[in-house]
């Protein structure tokens, strides 16, 4: 077991740099998850870590131990790859026990081993089969059960659901996160699913052209959004423009929310950032942001607006549905935020200007 | 996210090493040697250019020049006319007996082309079978030797690797893209001109510059059926062969200007191709048709009539071989003699057939995987140096060759030349080339990141390379072995350079025994060489199951 510490870490190919300065750390025993657009080095920091890409600059340490220069086959990781890497000319076991040959271990013991973790990974009547014979998802159990027998000090896993059909990635998602606890091994998550993420890591890292833009639980990061790249990427959201005037929220049609005591923010453009469901929508009123329905769609539990407003923005919102009728395409509303929810971010979306704990620190 | 990596000294950059020292000595060495033999005076010791200017200054050298070009220009569109529409008739209908034609135009394409030639003659020559016939009825056949001769014999030979190349490229095109271009519609011969044939074009470019370079290399048919009409190789030979007359620094020359010649064509293919490179790869491909009545039968005739001419000649060779001979003429009855003959004279020809290319094969195949594994795995300024050197055998003809290694190695301490060590070299350096780019598409379809699977399970570099890559490579790599070994049991153009008696191998004594006019044995090794073809490819169907040739 091992908690990992990056200390400003560089990767450049060539004259291209893709990750400048980045630190992390991530601790012993939790599922720590990258997330991020493609291309924005996440699977580059990964391979990092695993030893496949060469590290330009700043240390990575397992524990205190810096791995730098460490083969990868000496760096005792266990590591799941987007296809899987299963070897297609070995059986089942024979994959899993590869391993633990290369280890040097006696036979008794890596039948042993071998076995308990085909078992856990409920593979175990598959053994003697050869791979591609074998589903998506068995084959997934297969790359897990490969991975963990060796009992690394971390565990990588580079986008392991991306090739699973939508059913298939729920149930991996939880067999992932149970075996997760159960090993308690130190995890390094890389998915570009933010859902994914949210469901079952510790902690995420957002990244974005080779930074780290946020570190937070799943909660934090959604509610609290550091920046506005971070609180678009996860989850959907309307951005708005606004001022902010003695410390009241102004929209350019008129309406006027107050801060309260709790914010002092001074004078300045800004941008909102609205989840769609921190919009209240109602027929008629005298304060809020006018506009016209344009679409809507109901989905069960909620029901989806496409609500034009009278600056020209369609923003996106989602109500828990209800017994009456919905509004229709057409229909005059009004649109009120719920003020405590929202995020209120600099001109240049860089700074989230709301105060709130999960910045402190 | 493909990086150059920095040369390190671990086991692979020693491989690297190992491989540029053979390519050094039997490659680079042999060719500089013969550069330098191009322009040094052996009387004077002194630099000049005396053997080019013979060369360009008397229409005579010029003229096989352009006989060559004119040659092999015309057999190469001549194979593809041929090869294109057959290939394309294969894959887009149902045709009854196509597995069978297919192996018989395999067969057509692995014999050596001067056993075409040969068989030629016998059949359509002065007093051939069919010119007889002919003569019979009063109809007087057009004159087999000579250009239309070659061009003849080396279509026919040449066109099946149109057909395997294009055959290949079709199964990539998505059948929807065929759907598409219908839906808009583009169909029939439309179709084909405007949507398969540009798709298709890369593959094209790259069969017709094998078909080049086969052609112009080809040393054999042009010195049997060639008669007056002089090709490059055929000159090339005799001034290096001829002891009285002969001139070893001519003949270098010409070697020289050879090369020049097939690397121009090289880069000038390259050029093309690049404009027209694209990827392409099928989800569903191509469905046969049936084709309608009318359109069945003359799809029909046409392929069955271009599989029967092409396969003609081995079939008469073979006939032949049972023929009874008296002194150098066929007569009337039938018995085994030619083969008791063949194989009381020749039976150690044989063994050689056996012996040397199996030797070449070994080296090829371990050579080759490494070198595809540097090309592919790790990139850098001298595995890239690897990779080109690997390509020079590709644009060197094989009587070249045998020149360069025969001349460079006939000293001491460097004494190879009459062993039959030099013809397994000969051979290696030929065929690597081909060998390689098979292994390279091979790599290139196995993911990184199983090996990286490996090496994070803590398995060394060369344990993986062992234990997981080779075995996941191994199918490929033993169809491609068989090819190679067909195409090393039929080469001609080296051998008959480095060939001693106690090393000549079967195409060798057949072309012997062709020349002194024994026919009879000529046509018993022949077919001797043509059963050993047939039980590799055998072999290789059989291995291959389902999977398609390339070369």
């Amino acid at each position: 077991m091992s908690k990992i510490l990056i200390r400003h870490a560089v990767k450049k190919y060539g004259d291209h740099t893709v990750i400048p300065d980045l630190n992390l750390e991530i601790k012993d025993g939790e599922l720590f998850t990258l997330l991020g657009p493609s291309g924005c080095g996440k699977t580059t920091l990964l391979r990092m870590i695993a030893g496949f890409n060469s590290i330009e600059g700043g240390d990575i340490y397992f524990n205190d131990i810096r791995i730098n220069d460490l083969d990868p086959s000496k760096r005792n990781i266990g590591m799941v790859f987007q296809n899987y890497a299963i070897f297609p000319h070995m059986s089942v076991y024979d994959n899993v026990a590869f391993g633990l040959k290369n280890r040097k271990m006696e036979p008794k013991k890596i039948q042993e081993l071998t076995e308990q973790y085909l078992e856990l990974m409920q593979i175990a009547e598959y053994a003697s089969r050869m791979p591609n014979q074998l589903s998506g998802g068995q084959q997934q159990r297969i790359a897990l059960a490969r991975a963990l027998v060796i009992s690394p000090d971390v565990l990588l896993m580079d986008e392991p659901l991306s090739n699973l059909d939508a059913k298939l990635r729920l149930e991996m998602r939880s067999v992932i996160r149970h075996t997760q606890k159960e090993v308690g091994i130190t995890t390094v998550y890389v998915t570009h699913d933010q859902e994914e993420a949210m469901a079952i890591s510790d902690t995420i890292a957002v990244m974005k052209e080779g930074v780290i833009q946020q570190v937070g639980t799943a909660k934090e990061i959604y509610q609290r959004p550091k920046n506005l790249f971070v609180a678009s990427f996860i989850g959907r959201t309307n951005i708005l423009p606004a001022k902010v005037e003695e410390n009241a929220l102004l929209f350019p049609s008129g309406y006027r929310v107050e801060l309260g005591s709790g914010q002092q923010m001074e004078n300045q453009e800004v941008q909102c950032s609205i989840r769609p469901e921190e919009f209240v929508i109602s027929k008629q009123g005298d304060e809020g942001i006018h506009g016209v329905v344009r679409e809507y769609s109901y989905l069960g539990p909620n029901t989806h607006y496409a609500v034009e407003t009278v600056d020209g923005v369609t923003v996106e919102i989602i109500e828990e549905s209800s017994m009456e009728d919905e509004l229709k395409p057409g229909q005059k509303v009004l649109l009120q935020v719920k003020k405590e929810r929202i995020n209120i971010f600099d001109r240049t979306g860089r700074r989230n200007l709301v105060r709130s704990e999960a910045h402190e620190g | 996210m493909k990086a150059k990596q920095k040369f390190t000294l671990d086991i692979w950059g020693l491989i690297t090493l190992g491989i540029i020292g053979v390519y050094l000595l039997f490659l680079l060495y042999p060719m500089a040697h013969l550069m330098k033999q191009s322009v040094y005076d052996p009387q004077t010791g002194q630099f000049s250019m005396e053997n080019f200017i013979k060369f360009f200054s008397k229409s005579y050298y010029l003229n096989t020049l352009l006989n060559s070009f004119k040659v092999s220009l015309s057999a190469t569109f001549l194979s593809i006319l041929i090869g294109t529409p057959l290939a394309y008739l294969f894959s887009a209908y149902k045709i009854r007996g196509k597995s069978m034609l297919n192996i018989l135009i395999i067969i057509a394409s692995m014999s050596a082309p001067f056993i075409g030639a040969y068989s030629w003659i016998l059949l359509l020559g002065r007093s051939g079978v069919i010119t007889v016939f002919f003569r019979k009825l009063g109809i007087v056949l057009p004159d087999i030797y000579g250009f239309s001769g070659i061009v003849l014999v080396m279509s026919l030979q040449l066109f099946p690797l149109v057909f395997l190349y294009v055959r290949g490229a079709l199964a990539n095109i998505d059948n929807s893209l065929l759907e598409a271009a219908n839906n808009l519609g583009c169909s029939g011969l439309k179709c084909f001109f405007k949507v398969v044939i540009p798709l298709i074009m890369p593959t094209l470019l790259a069969a017709g510059l094998l078909v080049f370079m086969r052609a112009f290399a080809d040393f054999g048919t042009p010195m049997l059926i060639g008669e007056g009409y002089r090709t490059f190789p055929v000159v090339l030979y005799t001034e290096f062969v001829n002891e009285v007359k002969g001139n070893d620094g001519f003949a270098a020359a010409i070697a020289i200007i050879a090369i020049i010649i097939t690397t121009f064509v090289f880069l000038v293919q390259k050029y093309i191709s690049n404009k027209h490179s694209f990827e392409i790869s099928a989800l569903h491909p191509m469905v046969e048709k049936e084709p309608k009545k009318a359109q069945k039968f003359l799809i029909h005739l046409y392929a069955y009539l271009v599989v029967s001419i092409a396969i003609l000649p081995q079939v008469y060779v073979t006939y032949t071989s049972f023929k009874n001979t008296s002194g150098k003429i066929f007569v009337p009855g039938y018995s085994l003699r030619s083969y008791e003959t063949a194989f009381s004279k020749l039976g150690a020809s044989i063994q050689n057939t056996i012996i040397i290319p199996l030797l070449a094969l070994i080296i090829v195949v371990l050579l080759a995987v490494l070198i595809a594994y540097l090309a592919v795995r790790r990139r850098n300024a001298l595995t890239n140096t690897v990779d080109i050197l690997s390509m020079v055998p590709y644009i060197v003809p094989g009587t070249v060759l045998g020149i360069a290694l025969l001349s460079s190695f006939n000293r001491r301490p460097l004494l190879l030349s009459g062993t039959m060590l030099i013809m397994v070299i000969a051979l290696v350096i030929r065929r690597l080339p081909y060998t390689i780019r098979s292994s390279v598409a091979i790599l290139l379809q196995i993911p990184l990141s199983i090996e990286e699977a490996a090496i994070s399970l803590g398995a060394s570099k060369m344990k993986t390379f062992f234990q997981v890559t080779v075995p996941m490579m191994a199918a490929g790599i033993i169809s491609g072995a068989i090819l190679s070994w067909i195409t090393m049991i039929s080469e001609l153009s080296t051998a008959v350079i480095l060939y001693t008696g106690r090393t000549k191998t079967l195409t060798v004594a057949v072309f012997t025994e062709v020349l002194r006019g024994n026919y009879g044995v000529a046509a018993a090794l022949s077919s001797i060489l043509t059963v050993l073809t047939v039980i590799s490819l055998l072999v290789f169907n059989k291995i291959n199951a389902g999977r398609e040739i390339s070369l």
